[in-house]
């Protein structure tokens, strides 16, 4: 529709786009490698890994690793939740249930309804919680409670909870998409046959569904690797990477705080390359079922 | 007929599939939120936090914001603030992601390239916003690349201030971090077309812009739609975009509430939060009437 001229200025146009959303990284990752002397901006002084190190021998009181291995673990976990429940729920929206168009709007406004809002109401829910069980501890005279107890809130209970409102909206979308394409004729073809309700399921409908699967995983994911609004409030003593991070923007004014940005970064393109890679080979296998 | 999951289930059995799901949102979205509504109406001291029936917190909220001589109240100004930023990104981030998706749908032919670039877009969403953020302070700090360029082409004497830390900085690192919120909706719906719609426009004498304004933006509304409540969605809630990029000068409504909570004054965050919800909502059900978001997956 466009003529030759029209479409290289849109050429020109995507171009711009693509450099102005990849350039700005790009630029810190190769700051992060600057010498001993490098400050925070261009121009480059000398090249090494020296940022790095720094960042290996951590960052004043921050503990990066551990931030790291906090991110790591919760977004596996997150993860793993995200695909179980809404596979389960992709299944179960293929038909019209009781409730089914409230539990639509819901996952609608979870995904809409601003971030602070649901942390804020996370952390209330869980001081309340504490407040509830410190009191119960005092009155029952329960001795751990009084002497230890500080609070439930933590990755594994209103980190998780959290993510998970998150994440699973994306999950969800991805599921009735796949499902509003998802060709019936197969699943009947292996009934008629004489399949079982779980070898059909197992044999004919996962593998197809599978690249989406996929899809929902890498979602879910780097949603709570990288996640930040949601958790802010909602974490209670311990930080995840993102946490770390901000907190870092305003103390630390030398490159490592790049050599980190780069690292981090590094490990999304890492989970993003294989999530793809796997996209295929299953897309592919997929193929050959049809 | 032997059931087989999902289809030609029992209801029953079929909706027990989504009782987990339902109860996550259940216990960490539905019961935050109202919550956070039932204590806006709460009482509360320095250290802790009194059950109760007031209207304090919104009395608060409110005050003095119907003294027109006293001009613009800190909540009104705030909103003014935040839904400037709202309106900024909306445009730039709508026009941004109309020319991608256009240029994605109707300029690269083979479909292998269409994916490769769709790919080269979104990548982005899957890596970290803050470290997104950050990667503007090397380009438009007071010694940044921006700067020095100017300075060394002579154009300008002194560094520009007003690049980081500022309304500008903000507005780039929204548009910078949402525009594929925009790009994915529109190109989805824009792909939909049926392209002997255009050879048809097209034989028929119209304009490249014709075709656009009388088709494509008619027919890919549905895409612009979604990527607007997105888009507006997440920046009207902000924190920390402002925070990192807006240095400590710009307020909107979400770091107030961030502020009140850090103080633990949680009953006015939460009334705070319930008219900045109570505001999304209200726009996203006057966006929704326009698209049915359910037929468009």
């Amino acid at each position: 529709m466009f003529s030759r001229a029209q479409t290289a200025w849109l050429t020109i146009f995507f171009s711009c786009f693509v450099i102005f959303l990849y350039g700005p990284v790009l630029s810190i990752i190769l700051l992060a490698f600057q010498g001993p002397e490098g400050g925070l901006t261009f121009p480059m002084r000398g090249f090494s890994l020296h940022w790095f190190e720094e960042l290996w021998r951590g960052l004043g009181v921050v503990d990066i690793s551990r931030g790291l291995r906090r991110s790591l673990f919760l977004g596996v976990l997150v993860m793993i939740f995200t695909v179980v429940l809404s596979l389960c729920a992709g299944l179960a929206f293929r038909k019209k249930f009781r409730g089914s168009g409230v539990l639509f709007y819901l996952t609608i406004a979870s995904l809409i309804i601003p971030s602070i809002a649901i942390s804020l109401g996370i952390a209330l829910q869980f001081r309340l919680l504490d407040e509830t069980v410190k009191w119960l501890g005092q009155t029952l005279e329960i001795q751990w409670i009084i002497d230890d107890f500080q609070t439930s809130m933590g990755l594994i209970a209103s980190g998780l909870g959290t993510h998970l409102t998150w994440t699973l909206p994306f999950g969800l979308l991805i599921m009735f998409a796949v499902f509003n394409r998802f060709n019936p004729s197969y699943e009947e073809a292996a009934r008629d046959l004489g399949a079982t309700p779980w070898q059909t399921f197992w044999g004919v409908v996962f593998p197809l569904i599978a690249p989406a699967l996929v899809g929902v995983a890498l979602f879910g994911f780097t949603l709570s690797y990288d996640e930040l609004a949601r958790s802010s409030q909602a974490l209670g003593a311990v930080n995840t990477l993102p946490l770390e991070l901000r907190g870092l923007t305003t103390t630390v004014t030398n490159p490592s705080i790049y050599a980190l940005g780069a690292v981090t970064t590094g490990v999304s393109f890492l989970v993003i390359g294989l999530s793809l890679g796997l996209f295929w080979v299953l897309r592919r296998k997929a193929g050959n079922i049809r | 007929m032997p059931p087989s999951f999902g289809k030609g289930m029992t209801r029953s059995t079929s909706s027990i599939l989504a009782v987990p799901f339902a109860l996550v949102l259940a216990v960490f979205f539905v019961l935050p939120l109202l919550l956070v509504v039932v204590v806006s109406f709460w009482d509360y001291t320095e250290y802790s936090l009194i059950p109760d029936l007031i209207l304090m917190n919104y009395a608060e909220l409110l005050h003095g914001c119907f003294d027109w001589d006293q001009g613009l109240c800190t909540t009104f100004a705030t909103y003014l603030s935040t839904f400037k930023y709202v309106f900024l990104t909306w445009c730039f981030t709508l026009v941004i992601g109309f020319g991608v998706a256009l240029y994605l749908v109707f300029c690269v032919r083979s479909l292998k390239m269409q994916i490769v670039l769709f790919l080269v877009c979104t990548i982005p969403f899957w890596t970290s916003n803050v470290i997104r953020m950050i990667s503007w302070i090397p380009l438009l700090g007071r010694n940044g690349i921006v700067n020095t360029a100017l300075m060394s082409m002579g154009v300008i004497d002194q560094p520009i201030e007003w690049l980081l830390y500022s309304g500008f900085s903000v507005t780039l690192g929204f548009v910078h971090l949402y525009t594929l919120f925009m790009v994915v909706p529109i190109f989805n719906s824009m792909a939909k077309i049926d392209k002997s719609l255009i050879e048809a426009a097209k034989d028929s004498g119209a304009s490249a812009w014709q075709i656009i304004t009388n088709i494509i933006i008619p027919l890919s509304r549905s895409g612009i739609m979604i990527g607007s409540i997105f888009v507006i969605t997440i920046v009207v809630g902000d924190f920390i975009t402002i925070g990192v990029l807006g240095g400590q000068q710009i307020a909107s409504v979400g770091k107030i509430i961030y502020v009140e909570m850090s103080y633990l004054q949680f009953p006015a965050a939460a009334a705070n939060a319930v008219v900045l919800v109570s505001i999304t909502l209200l726009m996203v059900a006057a966006m929704m009437r326009i698209v049915n978001v359910r037929k468009e997956l």
